[in-house]
């Protein structure tokens, strides 16, 4: 997937990459993407729940040239 | 400590282990002294010691309306879910060696079916849940549509919670002829067991009895074949010396809880919706996880957004206030709740808050009296 910015939160662990994606969704203006590249397995349930949470939108999975999971956000307001 | 606190004021865990009931304690001591000869001998000391373990089965028959030789103690709860579903199993072998559990089951449902898998070749099949951690009717009945051995699932969820409605689930069981294995362990002694499982589990110390009793209820008729070697003692489903005081005081704390159990529920139902209302109200990105009403009166779980399970339920303990967690960090496995995973739920910055039957309204106001500034705190 596309991704306007992309986050390398490899080896953090978690709430790090939470914080990080939420301090980032500021860089990037609405209807842009952002991706958190991160093996911490908490981010599978994470970065959707901070979605909705924080009202974005959760674009899905798919994996960094690494094999690292990524996860691709859409910001919305 | 005023007057007005419990004797444990800031244990918040007893989904974890519920303290001793004052009744099982008494009922505890008294038996180690009467109930330590082998149940099994033809003496009168052995004499005695059986008629403590038959009286402990008759009071827990009773209680949980269930027949007594329906009724087998086993080492802990664990081990009484293991042989509930493994047993099951091994009694369906011709017709499956499928294990269908709900995505919310305890660990120790998971492991027996990966257990199952590894030496008998068994497979499982996992059944989604709600965003509030229901399981979900039509998965059942899709998981179902094909040939299972066992359905297993739970009364309660034990990190969130919620209540499961099991009457629809046993009918969809039912009606394809899949025998049903409930862990009733989160809601033994609150709740009654709705009829229509073949084998059922529960540990004593979930309901304020000792540590290292678990109950293994196997409905008569069932095919239920043992899954471990037995021996020719009290019980033809489970092998090894009966613990009998523990049996007896387990017996004795579930007796007690049921004839509290109006008021006690209705106290503790009221002080969690004031921590549910509470929490939401006053700390900002907070997740109230689990169903708000069909729900164990007990217990409560919420997630914080941007903060570390391990440092809250640090911190809380700092304050004087034991809670549990399912974040990631807290884990030995360093791997969030499957739990939390299977809601969709916020897995960081979980604290489970579970009351024991004497925490009081003071408890729990002081608890929400620091929680906000430990959020804020730890956000900084």
């Amino acid at each position: 997937m596309e991704a306007d910015l992309e986050l390398d939160c490899r080896d953090m662990r978690c709430p790090l990459p939470i914080i990080t994606l939420a301090n980032a969704i500021g860089d990037i203006v609405v209807a842009q993407t952002l991706a958190v590249v991160t093996n911490d397995p908490a981010a599978r349930a994470d970065v959707p729940a901070w979605c909705r949470m924080r009202g974005h939108e959760y674009l899905g999975e798919d994996a960094a040239q690494d094999g690292i999971a990524r996860f691709v956000v859409r910001r919305l307001h | 400590m005023t007057n007005s606190t419990g004797p444990l004021p800031g244990y918040l865990d007893s989904a974890s282990s519920e303290p001793l009931h004052p009744a099982a304690r008494e009922v505890l001591l008294s038996a180690l002294d009467k109930g330590f000869a082998d149940p099994l001998a033809l003496h009168g000391t052995g004499r005695n010691a059986r008629l403590l373990l038959d009286n402990a089965r008759s009071v827990l028959a009773q209680c949980l309306g269930v027949r007594e030789d329906e009724v087998t103690f086993t080492s802990s709860g664990t081990s009484a879910v293991h042989l509930g579903v493994l047993g099951l199993l091994l009694g369906r072998s011709r017709v499956s060696a499928r294990l269908v559990h709900s995505a919310v089951e305890h660990s120790a449902v998971l492991q027996a079916g990966a257990w199952h898998a590894a030496r008998f070749g068994g497979t499982t099949s996992s059944v989604g849940v709600s965003s509030s951690g229901l399981v979900s009717y039509d998965g059942v009945v899709d998981a179902l549509s094909s040939p299972a051995g066992v359905l297993a699932v739970q009364s309660a969820n034990h990190e969130v919670g919620t209540v499961q409605p099991l009457p629809g689930i046993f009918d969809v069981a039912t009606s394809v002829d899949v025998p049903v294995f409930v862990d009733f362990a989160a809601s033994a002694g609150r709740f009654d067991l709705p009829t229509g499982w073949s084998a059922a589990a529960a540990s004593a110390h979930k309901w304020g009895g000792p540590a290292g009793v678990g109950v293994l209820l196997v409905r008569k008729g069932s095919r239920w074949r043992p899954p471990f070697p037995v021996d020719d003692r009290v019980d033809p489903r489970v092998a090894g010396f009966e613990n009998v005081p523990a049996a007896l005081a387990a017996a004795a704390a579930l007796q007690a809880v049921l004839a509290e159990r109006a008021s006690v529920n209705a106290r503790q139902s009221e002080l969690i919706e004031r921590i549910r209302s509470s929490v939401a109200a006053s700390i900002p990105d907070v997740e109230v996880v689990g169903e708000p009403t069909e729900r164990l009166p007990h217990l409560v779980a919420f997630s914080c957004l941007y903060v570390e399970g391990e440092a809250l339920v640090t911190e809380l303990d700092r304050l004087g206030f034991g809670v549990a967690s399912g974040s990631a960090c807290t884990a030995s496995a360093l791997t969030p709740s499957h739990v939390l995973e299977a809601m969709g739920a916020l897995t960081h910055g979980n604290v489970r808050v579970s009351l024991t039957r004497d925490t009081t309204s003071d408890d729990v106001d002081r608890f929400l009296s620091v929680l906000p500034d430990v959020v804020a705190r730890l956000r900084a």
